[in-house]
């Protein structure tokens, strides 16, 4: 562009200028109108109407059957199939009210259910304790959990002939206790097992580093039902005849190893968090590796890494029905079961027992989302 | 001792120096030898155990008549499979069983893959509306089905709804001739007769042909008049030169549409209510993660570009298309990927339902009825092992081209 005379500049007057200010617009409202509320949020316009005016038609649709189907034409209670099975019935509760002894306990030895009891009362203590973050004495409650605890329930689940409390076999335990327990010693297993091998993947040494990312990235390319079959078929084969795991062992196994690499993983994360000043700060004091780690890093970490954790439980949780590939009665597996009995056939018998699972699964998996939502924020806050 | 004064040069830092304490000490206190020795310690570890399993494995097999080398995939399976894509019968080979099984797989993610893109990009989007009633319905969509387990979503699909449906005589009637019942989900199926070859010749040519020259048309400086008139050509020779190749060969290719004959439909496709509910499932569990990714993605974009893009003037659907979703593609793209991995692997759930997979057929009937069990997992490891591989190299590569540069 040719230079310009400073004249020109003064001669390229703006085209229109304000002579006096712009008229103010009137201020905001300080509350809005429900009416204005409305507006703004469901018909700012005609598309939006529309869709608005579409949610309600599917919702007008699919909600007066589904509250009929769960609520007004339920059978309520019933000794048998007979009410369930008349024309216009609903959901039949009456089938889960009489089968939720099965479905909790699976095939458990009646006298002898006070155990499970037991150690499902302990172990919700134990874990209320644990999750309540501003509770007293934590480090104790984890101690328990994840030492004691285990061998309590062990004992008194498997039975020790010699304290007085005959054996139960594995083959007879079923529902939701089975469920829960594969979790936790998914979750229990895997939680110091996954910081090993987070620790072995961030490793200097090679070997160190190379077996455990080999090991991870072999467990997360590979669905779980291929792992617990590997472990139900393998494992026997893999061992002397003497150590031969039995039948629920196999598949805690693989869920075991499965939820490490998952975990692994996840400690991984947090660990990267964490700043490399620590690291140093730590040198400088003349800390050795592994107290480095064990005073330094690893309570940073962990604290970071609880969110993860809690949704790697709910992962878990919700993967814990497919132990019934192995043959294992998980609480799916009761339900599916249960919804064959001859005596309670009937049209509405399977989507009943599948609802009052989905509602059960809902209701927990969205209970732990929810707390992990909170320890994120309290973290976030707390800095 | 008084010991002497520090080495008069001090190491160089990044080189490990070799005995630097005293003798017999100096090996242990120097880290590069220890960190050899804890190698050497892990490596001979790992190696008895790897080598303690082989030979337990191998007396174990033999003791039992398990076969111990891949030749048991030549025998004969002497079970029917009800839907392969390639020819099978119960005559042939257990390795023919195994590609009908990884057929089945891939074709269930395939169209899983596809129908959960799309539903979750909706929802993903429907997420992030500002009208509430949109966004609520899908925020109780995603909760819904994200905290239910898949394998119960499956179980409803088959059990509760496909097994429910009435029998052929009373199906459901669909649009486009298609039937839906108990027996599965009746389609009109694509007959392509003589000619039908020039007919995909042609749709090919007339593909590459647009192609050619929207990229023609593009390269050359943009006009306001005649938009219109270039779009209409591409798709002229898109559609056109097929549609001509189609009557002038006699129109080759028609349709054959079930129709219901005595108690059963004949012609069509058959979709089985195994193949209809494992899809379904699928897609809808994938959908609602992928929602979440792709509101994951668009959240992480920074207010401030939707506000500059605002600040230039540019309507909201060009900003969405031009600024915000570029870089929402960031963080999208590696989730998403994982999401894929997750159906990919999810699919071998058809073992519950009876859809035959790779693992319900390999990893199923054929570990039961040859009791081959380390060659048969070890076979299917190594196909899902393949795929996410794959798929993480692609990733890694498609990161390392678009991702951010950090500093």
């Amino acid at each position: 562009m040719a230079s310009e005379s400073s004249g020109s500049l003064q001669s390229r007057v703006a085209v229109f200028v304000r002579r006096e200010p712009a008229p103010a617009y009137p201020p905001p409202p300080e509350r809005q109108s429900l009416s204005d509320l409305l507006k703004a949020n469901f018909f700012d316009g005609w598309l939006p109407t529309l869709m608005t005016l579409a949610v309600l038609a599917v919702v007008a649709l699919a909600l007066p059957p589904l509250l009929r189907f769960m609520i007004f034409d339920a059978v309520w209670s019933a000794p048998d199939g007979e009410l369930c099975r008349a024309p216009g019935a609903g959901a039949c509760w009456a089938f889960i009210g009489r089968k939720l002894p099965y479905f909790i306990y699976g095939s458990y030895p009646v006298d002898a259910r006070w155990r499970v009891d037991a150690v499902l009362f302990v172990g919700a203590v134990l874990i209320g304790w644990l999750l309540w973050l501003d509770a007293p004495g934590r480090r104790i409650g984890g101690l328990l959990f994840f030492l004691i605890y285990p061998i309590f329930a062990f004992v008194l689940l498997h039975g020790a002939p010699s304290l007085g409390l005959p054996a139960v076999d594995t083959t007879l335990w079923g529902g939701v206790f089975v469920s829960l327990l594969v979790a936790a010693v998914g979750i229990v297993a895997s939680l110091p097992l996954g910081i090993l091998l987070a620790l072995g993947r961030r490793s200097a040494l090679p070997a160190l580093s190379l077996a455990s990312t080999g090991f991870i990235e072999f467990v997360r390319g590979v669905p779980m039902i291929t792992v617990l079959f590997m472990a139900n078929t393998m494992l026997p084969l893999f061992v002397p005849e003497s150590l031969a795991p039995d039948r629920l062992a196999r598949p805690l196994i693989g869920v075991a190893l499965f939820a490490s690499a998952y975990m692994a993983e996840v400690v991984r994360g947090g660990l990267q968090a964490i700043s490399k000043g620590q690291f140093e700060g730590a040198a400088a004091l003349g800390l050795r590796p592994w107290p480095t780690l064990r005073l330094v890093i690893l309570p940073q970490a962990l604290r970071h890494v609880i969110p993860g954790v809690v949704n790697s439980f709910i992962g878990l949780f919700k993967d814990t029905t497919l132990v019934a590939a192995v043959g294992v009665f998980d609480f799916l597996r009761t339900v599916d079961t249960a919804r064959l009995d001859p005596v309670w056939a009937g049209p509405t018998i399977s989507a009943t027992g599948y609802v009052f699972a989905a509602l059960f699964y809902f209701v927990f998996c969205f209970g732990m989302s929810r707390y992990s939502l909170l320890v994120e924020r309290r973290l976030f806050y707390s800095g | 001792m008084a010991r002497m004064a520090a080495p008069s040069r001090p190491p160089e830092p990044g080189r490990r120096t070799l005995g630097q304490g005293r003798f017999p000490f100096s090996f242990w206190s120097d880290p590069a030898i220890r960190s050899v020795v804890w190698q050497i310690v892990f490596v001979a570890i790992i190696g008895w155990l790897m080598f303690e399993a082989v030979v337990n494995a191998r007396a174990n097999m033999q003791a039992r008549g398990i076969p111990i080398d891949f030749g048991f995939l030549d025998n004969v399976a002497g079970f029917d499979i009800n839907q392969s894509l390639i020819s099978y019968s119960a005559t042939s080979t257990y390795g023919r069983a195994f590609l009908v099984g990884l057929l089945n797989t891939c074709l269930v993610s395939a169209i899983g893959l596809v129908l959960a893109t799309i539903l979750g990009a909706l929802i993903g989007v429907a997420r992030l509306s500002k009208n509430l009633a949109v966004a609520q319905f899908a925020t109780v969509y995603v909760e819904a089905l994200r905290n239910v387990p898949l394998l119960l979503q499956l179980l409803f699909w088959y059990n509760a709804v496909l097994k429910a449906l009435p029998a052929p005589r009373q199906s459901y009637a669909l649009p486009f001739g298609a039937y839906l019942n108990n027996r599965g989900l009746f389609a009109p199926e694509l007959v392509f007769g003589p000619g039908a070859v020039w007919v995909g010749a042609a749709l090919l040519a007339g593909v590459l042909a647009a192609i050619a020259s929207w990229r023609l048309i593009r390269s050359r400086p943009a006009r306001r008049d005649g938009r219109l008139a270039a779009g209409l050509f591409v798709v002229f020779l898109a559609a056109g030169l097929p549609a001509a190749a189609f009557f002038i060969a006699g129109r080759p290719i028609s349709f054959a549409f079930p129709e219901l004959k005595g108690f059963n439909f004949i012609g069509g496709i058959r979709l089985l209510p195994e193949f209809v509910a494992l899809v379904l499932g699928l897609s809808l569990y994938t959908a609602a993660f992928i929602a979440e990714v792709v509101r994951a993605g668009v959240q992480a974009v920074p207010r401030g570009q939707s506000e500059a893009a605002a600040a230039l003037g540019l309507p909201r659907a060009l900003a969405l298309r031009f600024v915000i979703a570029p870089q929402a593609m960031r963080l999208i793209t590696p989730l998403l990927t994982s999401q894929y991995l997750n159906l990919i692997k999810n699919s071998s759930l058809a073992v519950f339902i009876g859809y035959p997979d790779l693992v319900q057929v390999f990893a199923g009937t054929v570990l039961n009825q040859t009791g081959a069990a380390v060659q048969v997992i070890f076979l299917t490891m190594a196909v899902y092992l393949a795929i996410s591989l794959c798929a993480s190299l692609a990733m890694n590569l498609y990161n390392r081209r678009f991702a951010l540069a950090e500093r």
